[in-house]
């Protein structure tokens, strides 16, 4: 642990009985006394408080925000020049091969962009982004926290601190101030339930996160619930979901990728990977990723060998993600199958334990979304 | 009652030997959601793997301290894995060996020294 990063929430966790583990290369809270299946249970009945300050946080400026969109289009396939100011979207870094580098989030703050990437891929990211955004300025932000607040009663508990949230609706993005700091402030999270993302500057940090721990409606929620409730909610986890190996299209994120940067768009192409990424939009890909519900109660953890049926020699395809859904009550996985056999419905089997059991192919989310829109 | 270093516990019940896991290893292990139990009826050799136990976190293999022959499960577990937090101790015991040689209970740890090793 002596070696490993720590967030300026480290002391908080500490104190609070978290049982800390490395996360790339942070020390990070896996859980606290009440475990992952309070924690996970908690947040979707209550809110839950996050710290995801090992995710790099990213200002790009240059002489505007139409010259830094669209340079960035030209990494990723979104559409960033048509965000309205106050707004957030979701994106990806492709590469030439149309893999994922990273998924993202980004924000239109005026006369900049504000990105959050993940914390495994940070160093890759601004490189790669500093190779190629030529003429915009790319400062990582070092000296700010971000927390995640998720769960119905989110808004009531940080609109007490920040009263302006009260008014914003899934994706906006605000500055403001909680306890006379300047925080910038995102209505999104990675749980599928309604809640805020927040960067703070470190030095009020473990202040703001105690504000809001005293509310009895806000429980502090480690890494091992974070991956159990973005899983029902049928959100990718980068580095497992999705990677360069996977394309946007065979993970089904197309809904990403807006017109204007499709086949016939304003802006078509244009972004790494362009070629594949546009063909398989309009062919469809040969594999696609998928949800999947054992039959019975034994979870089929990542990598678990995916098969057609119970005799056949060689894999469809395998897990990338599994666990047990503490709101679903039951096991869950998501997983790559080619596009026969990606149907809701369709029987496959996982090899768990040299065993092939059934499981069925569903839709995602496991869980319905909770969005504020 | 004896305590194996795999976090075991072995509680002789005349000609059998019911196991479980400790209260220790439980709260380690976080939030069981699955049990696989052996069948009944199946011969193991001390060292063999014979239950899955499943958290959220993680699956891990509970091994069979002794030899012998398994003679009932508790099946119980099943439906309701979350048991084994709840009363790892009792109501959760995983399964009664009947020991092919009870003398390999002897090298197991007594409570006491069972305590000295996880504190």
């Amino acid at each position: 642990m002596a070696d490993l990063l720590k967030t300026p929430l480290y002391d908080l966790h500490v104190s609070l009985g978290a049982k800390m583990v490395e996360f790339a290369g942070y020390a990070m809270p896996v859980q606290y006394a009440a475990g992952v299946m309070k924690e996970h249970l908690h947040t979707r009945a209550a809110a839950g408080l996050f710290d995801v300050s090992h995710m790099g946080q990213v200002i790009l400026k240059a002489d505007s925000f139409e010259t830094v969109a669209l340079a960035l289009e030209g990494l990723i396939p979104v559409s960033v020049a048509a965000l309205q100011p106050g707004r957030q979207r979701y994106g990806f870094f492709t590469d030439e091969t149309g893999g994922i580098l990273d998924d993202l989030m980004f924000a239109n703050r005026g006369d900049h962009v504000f990105m959050v990437v993940n914390a495994a891929c940070k160093a890759e990211d601004l490189a790669h982004m500093r190779a190629h955004l030529g003429g915009v300025e790319i400062t990582e932000i070092t000296d700010r926290a971000l927390i995640a607040l998720q769960g119905p009663e989110a808004e009531a508990a940080l609109a007490a601190l920040a009263p302006a949230v009260a008014d914003m609706k899934f994706m906006d993005v605000l500055t403001t101030e909680m306890l006379g700091a300047e925080v910038w402030i995102s209505r999104s999270g990675y749980t599928g339930e309604d809640g805020f993302e927040i960067s703070i500057p470190e030095a009020s940090a473990e202040e703001i996160a105690r504000a809001l721990l005293a509310d009895d409606r806000v429980l502090p929620i480690g890494l091992g619930a974070r991956d159990s409730l973005r899983l029902e909610a049928g959100l990718c986890l980068y580095g497992h979901d999705i990677d360069t190996s996977t394309s946007p299209v065979e993970a089904g994120l197309n809904w990403a990728i807006q017109k204007v940067r499709r086949t016939g768009g304003e802006r078509a192409g244009g972004f790494p990977g362009a070629d594949r990424i546009l063909s398989e939009l309009a062919d469809g890909p040969s594999r696609l990723r998928v949800g999947l519900l054992p039959d019975g109660r034994a979870p089929m953890r990542e990598g678990t060998a995916l098969f057609a049926d119970e005799t056949a020699a060689e894999p469809v395809g395998h897990v990338t993600s599994g666990a047990f859904g503490p709101t679903l009550q039951a096991p869950m996985s998501m997983g790559y199958l080619p596009v026969t056999l990606g149907t809701p419905g369709t029987t496959v089997y996982g090899e768990v334990r040299g065993k092939r059991l059934p499981a069925t192919v569903a839709e995602l989310p496991f869980v319905p979304a909770r969005f504020k829109r | 009652m004896k305590f194996t270093e795999e976090h075991e516990w072995l509680r002789p019940e005349d000609d059998v030997v019911v196991v479980g896991i400790t209260e220790h290893a439980a709260e380690q292990l976080g939030d069981i959601v699955f049990v696989e139990l052996p069948e009944v009826g199946t011969e193991v050799s001390k060292d063999d793997e014979c239950v899955v136990i499943e958290s959220v976190k993680a699956a891990s293999d509970i091994l069979a301290p002794i030899d012998g022959e398994i003679v009932e499960v508790n099946d119980a577990l099943i439906d309701n894995p979350a048991m084994v937090n709840d009363d790892p101790l009792g109501e959760a015991w995983f399964f009664k060996i009947k020991p092919a040689d009870a003398s390999q209970m002897d090298d197991y740890m007594s409570e006491s020294e069972y305590k000295d090793m996880i504190s």
